[in-house]
């Protein structure tokens, strides 16, 4: 069985596996007494946002391994991580407002972790930017590791800054889920939402990854 | 000049960067100094910049104080990012840049050359646009010269650091001249805070000591990248 077709089959079954996380977080999962059917949307979101630092980490990682190695694989892998890490971005920003809507009554709001995330989407847009914008493979995966660490060591300094930030000038009316300790049965869905997202992060970069393997291998067979 | 017998006395490794640093960044700045081109259109860029702020508000609705930190910093943002992009296109003219490669100097005294050029250059053109700034938004600093100095220092330190490395990748990239602000904007964003917050503080007359989270944050912004900045340079230019 090639790359791409393991990764294939480790997104069905992940995709798969999130409709099943639809249907017990719409139907065997309780509503939550004050947000009412608008919680439901965490069981998406959170995992969402959970990949996506994931992806951020993992690219920060590789690209340390490649400086050390020059190992392309490792290249590969960042950029394949990049690719995905924007992706689940988009999610947790989009079904972040859906429900911050009814929820905060307003869209958007300048809230620490909101701004931390999409400084994240930022940093995964110019990662992918500039691998667009270098031809050459071995300088493109020297300069997307250096952005990738430099990425990975920003983050803290986000973090904290908005969180200063924040703190110094507090929104008075911005109602904040208090995080509770979440009842059992929720608590579930949202644990096996979290694995289906692992799953869903593993086999799209499977097949991100083989995708750019073809590519190289298309590449050096022209040349 | 003083750096040359300051480094010196610990091994000569240490000596020998910085006296190729000093060597590299005396050149670009001679360079600048007798073109002038550079630093004069950046000195205009932000005088215009800072005129086009005082027509981007609205001056009876909005006190001049509450706007002032952001309009400075935004500026000052802008013409770094200007000064940061010409860094490495001079070195592209001839093949400089090989040239520099092959000497017999460290990578890292290359990055320190450019850091300091490029600290130098932001620096003049600070030094123009703070006078700029106190005439045209009539902002009081007199009493506060001396802080604010040290936090335009301390911010400004930060994010060429990182510039500095970025510059010397986007010169390879296609759009370089739009890559660096893309690339290098939210960098920008934990210096840019800091600074605003404190420069207001220092405005409105409250005590450093209440922005102290901020001043250490960038203290810790500025070690970190300096060091990230100098560990990863090589990557950069090395063939």
């Amino acid at each position: 069985m090639t790359l791409a077709q393991r990764g294939r089959i480790v997104s069905i079954v992940g995709l798969a596996l999130l409709a099943a996380v639809y249907v017990r977080a719409l139907a065997f999962t309780p509503v939550e007494r004050f947000q009412g059917e608008a919680q439901k949307i965490f069981y998406v979101h959170v995992p969402a946002a959970w990949s996506a630092m994931l992806a951020m980490g993992l690219v920060g990682c590789s690209s340390i391994l490649y400086l050390i190695m020059k190992d392309p694989r490792y290249d590969r892998f960042a950029a394949a991580s990049a690719e995905v890490g924007t992706a689940f971005s988009l999610v947790m920003l989009t079904t972040g407002p859906l429900w911050a809507r009814p929820i905060w009554g307003t869209w958007w709001t300048w809230d620490a972790r909101l701004t931390l995330t999409l400084f994240l989407f930022f940093l995964f847009l110019g990662y992918l930017l500039m691998r667009g914008a270098v031809s050459e493979p071995t300088l493109r995966a020297r300069y997307s590791a250096v952005l990738g660490i430099c990425g990975l060591v920003l983050l803290p300094f986000i973090h904290l800054s908005v969180y200063l930030f924040r703190t110094l000038h507090p929104q008075p009316i911005v109602l904040k889920p208090s995080a509770p300790s979440l009842p059992g049965n929720m608590l579930a869905t949202l644990l096996f939402s979290f694995g289906v997202f692992t799953l869903l992060y593993i086999g799209f970069v499977t097949q991100s990854y083989a995708i750019s393997l073809q590519h190289e291998a298309r590449a050096a067979a022209n040349a | 000049m003083g750096e040359e017998e300051s480094g010196k006395g610990n091994g000569s490794s240490v000596g020998d960067i910085l006296r190729d640093a000093w060597t590299i960044a005396r050149k670009d700045l001679i360079l600048e100094f007798r073109s002038r081109t550079a630093f004069l259109s950046a000195a205009v860029f932000t005088a215009l910049v800072l005129t086009v702020f005082n027509f981007g508000r609205d001056p009876t609705a909005v006190p001049t104080l509450d706007l002032a930190p952001s309009i400075l910093w935004v500026t000052f943002t802008f013409a770094a990012m200007l000064a940061l992009n010409r860094a490495f296109q001079l070195e592209l003219e001839n093949q400089a840049l090989d040239g520099l490669l092959v000497a017999p100097i460290s990578l890292q005294s290359l990055y320190l050359a450019k850091l300091i050029a490029n600290l130098v250059f932001v620096g003049v053109v600070q030094a123009v646009g703070l006078p700029l700034f106190v005439l045209f938004f009539n902002v009081p600093i007199g009493g506060v010269l001396l802080p604010l100095i040290a936090v335009i220092a301390l911010a400004t330190v930060g994010f060429v650091s990182v510039g500095t490395l970025f510059s010397a990748m986007v010169i390879r990239t296609r759009f370089a001249e739009l890559m660096l602000p893309v690339l290098l904007l939210p960098f920008l964003i934990p210096p840019l805070i800091g600074a605003v917050q404190m420069t207001a503080a220092l405005l409105e007359g409250r005590p450093l000591s209440e922005v102290q989270g901020w001043l250490r944050l960038l203290a810790a912004y500025d070690i970190f990248f300096l060091a990230v900045a100098t560990i990863l340079f090589p990557n950069t230019v090395n063939e």
